[in-house]
């Protein structure tokens, strides 16, 4: 789960982190009144869960509260990367001596979370890493031990950061890893940390991405959640308990297991080629029951781009025939006139197909293997167009 | 032979009141698990499944001389689990549970280095020696003896791979999941040094998914330690950068972890990779 900017630096501060005073705002009327509280310059930043907001025109400075008000209505509604701006941070505006990269995130392949900073703050991690990796210093942490001070020096020194700030970065660089593991966060970046013209350590811009499995514990940080920024039924999906992805294909996928669900993508964009490919991710999880089901296919069928759907379902320890009476059961509810191919492997699958048959629903059509279900979906979709 | 698990395996089970662990258990015994007993804290005494419930890892260990545990209870329970089978001893302990935070699993993988256990999982289907033993929650059906190896990050993409093999009379010393979460007690490399050292597997499947390294790291293994003939599948050519594919693990980050590379790097370690997983048996052949 990604965090706003404003509400990662709301979450850093509660650690000591400093960060500008700022406040969001909704309309430009609000804009206007937080830029007078400021009293001074201030940014004014659009708030969505996407890089390359300064880019896309959705930061501004803004030298009074009346040319606040103006830039926040230029901002607000704006789409940047296909999602709609509803909030703006207007932040005081800050004069830069300096800007720093600092960031934990984890290295799986480590096992360990690994802290990196670099003097080359202010673009993304990513692209210094590609362009000079010998700019990033990186500390790995162990998680009984915590990151100590020495490695925080290490990474101050291997930034060249001047002796007289090492104090209030090696504080910063604590208050950051406390941060990063009270809240479950897969990432936490301070991007640029900058030296002000004061001569001050300041988190000018911050980014959060928090560990689905860890919100359980953080019944606070769940809340947090955005979910203007994702497609509907996404959303529905996650209370429903499946997981759901939308993409950009036309051939619904209705599968069970992660693995699976990926590969029966794989395999109508194989066959489907470029006109026609996978329309999302979907994974129901064990068992596939009627109203688990039927609470897919709603999902499925509310993307208009849907010309088929493909169910791939392996009865492991469900049988194929339950799995294809659940199946019928859903479609019983639902009533709909797209085509649907029905793929069902393992125990009883043949009994399975067999019920799926005999019912004899004009759009249903039954495959015994992988491949012939998907090149079946294809076809469908593709006569659909 | 075969690895991990055999008829030597003395089975107990963590969870075993519990729903998932009632649900599985009987069809471990079912295929011929030799299941010595469970642990559920407060049903100490009573008996389930024909098989004793201790309060805890160490006694159950004491009266049993159990030497593999599996663990089926929640998330927020099953890091709980994994210290105590960790600090009972168990040589061999299987996590089916999903969901684990990171972070305590990197804790988790940090402590059983320190010990002689070995961890497989989370969040998998465990582990299957046709005729032997079933520790887990792989349908036992769809599994023959044999001589293939498998490993996957998959569950239900594996039972369709395995099916598949068995249906073409191709047999299985042992299947292996070893999960699809970012970080887990057991790589692909550690499986793939088994099934070369194991006499009897003869060819080994592959199954990876997008994301992460482990099997570019399983492909520079193969090119510099296997004698053994690898097939492999990798899931997620179609999914998007960035995004989640169910797994903890399926997302490619900052462009690493994808499916192509994967694909790539495990050609060039002359491993013959299948556009469809149905190709297989046919690979292996």
């Amino acid at each position: 789960m990604n965090l706003h900017e404003y509400q990662s630096k709301n979450r850093f501060a509660e650690f000591g982190i400093p960060i500008p005073h700022g406040k969001v705002a909704t309309t430009p009327q609000e804009a206007y009144e937080i830029a007078r509280e400021l009293d001074g310059p201030v940014v004014v930043k659009s708030q969505v869960l996407v890089g390359g907001r300064g880019k896309a025109g959705g930061i501004k400075l803004a030298a009074t509260p009346a040319e606040a008000e103006q830039r926040a209505n230029e901002i607000l509604g704006m789409k940047i990367k296909g999602l709609t701006v509803q909030k703006v941070l207007i932040d005081p505006a800050s004069k830069i001596q300096t800007e720093i990269y600092l960031g934990i995130t984890n290295d799986r392949a480590a096992g360990k979370p690994v802290f990196m900073a670099s003097s080359e703050g202010g673009v993304e991690i990513e692209q210094i890493a590609h362009e000079k990796p010998e700019a990033i210093i990186r500390q790995h942490i162990d998680l009984f031990l915590g990151l100590r001070d020495y490695q925080a020096r290490n990474l101050a020194s291997g930034i060249n950061l001047p002796r007289e700030h090492w104090k209030a970065f090696i504080k910063i660089a604590n208050a950051l890893f406390r941060c990063f593991v009270e809240s479950d966060a897969t990432l936490a970046e301070i991007n640029p940390l900058v030296i002000t013209g004061d001569n001050q350590l300041l988190a000018l811009d911050g980014k959060m991405i928090l560990d689905d499995n860890g919100l359980f514990r953080h019944k606070d940080l769940a809340e947090m959640r955005d979910t203007s920024a994702e497609p509907e039924a996404e959303t529905q999906a996650r209370a429903a308990g499946i997981s759901y992805v939308k993409l950009d294909g036309q051939i619904g996928c209705m599968v069970n297991g992660a693995g699976l669900a990926m590969t029966t993508m794989d395999m109508t964009k194989l066959y489907g080629g470029d006109l026609v490919g996978p329309a999302n991710f979907l994974d129901i999880g064990g068992g596939a029951q009627a109203d688990k089901v039927a609470a897919a296919l709603r999902i499925i069928l509310s993307d208009t781009n849907v010309k088929s759907v493909l169910f791939n379902i392996f009865g492991g320890i469900t049988r194929g025939d339950e799995v294809a009476r659940g199946i019928l059961q859903a479609l019983n509810e639902i009533k709909t006139n797209v085509p649907m191919i029905i793929r069902l492997n393992g125990t009883n699958a043949e009994e399975g197909r067999r019920i799926i048959d005999e019912a004899h629903l004009p759009n249903i059509t039954s495959a015994a293997t992988l491949t012939e279900a998907a090149q079946k979906a294809v076809e469908a979709a593709k006569g659909a167009l | 032979m075969s690895i991990l698990v055999d008829k030597n395996t003395r089975l107990v089970v963590q969870g075993i009141t519990g729903r998932e662990g009632g649900f599985h258990t009987p069809q471990m015994i079912e295929y011929g698990t030799n299941v010595v007993g469970g642990v559920t804290p407060g049903k100490g005494g009573q008996w389930a499944f024909g098989k004793p419930v201790f309060e805890t890892v160490k006694e159950a260990v004491d009266a049993t001389g159990a030497n593999t545990s599996i663990i089926y209870v929640p998330a927020a329970f099953a890091i709980d689990a994994m210290y105590e089978s960790i600090d009972a001893g168990i040589e061999l302990i299987v996590c089916i549970s999903e969901n684990i935070p990171i972070l305590e699993m990197m804790k988790i993988y940090e402590y059983i280095k320190t010990s002689k256990s070995r961890l497989i999982g989370p969040n998998c289907p465990g582990l299957l020696t046709p005729g032997q033993a079933k520790v887990g929650i792989m349908p036992g059906y769809i599994a023959t003896p044999g001589n293939v190896g498998v490993v996957s990050k998959s569950g239900t993409l594996t039972y369709e791979v395995v099916y598949a093999l068995t249906q073409a009379g191709l047999g299985q010393t042992t299947c292996v999941g070893i999960g699809g979460d970012p970080v887990i007690g057991t790589s692909f490399v550690d499986v793939l040094q088994m099934f070369e050292d194991d006499p009897e597997t003869e060819k080994v499947v592959l199954i990876g998914e997008i994301g992460g390294r482990a099997e570019i790291e399983a492909a520079e293994f193969i090119k510099a330690h296997m004698t053994k003939p690898v097939a492999a599948f990798i899931a997620g050519k179609s999914a998007p950068k960035g995004t989640r594919m169910g797994h903890a693990g399926a997302i490619v980050e900052g462009g690493e972890g994808t499916a192509e590379e994967k694909i790539a790097a495990l050609q060039a370690a002359y491993v013959r990779v299948a556009e469809n997983p149905e190709q297989i048996p046919n690979l292996l052949l």
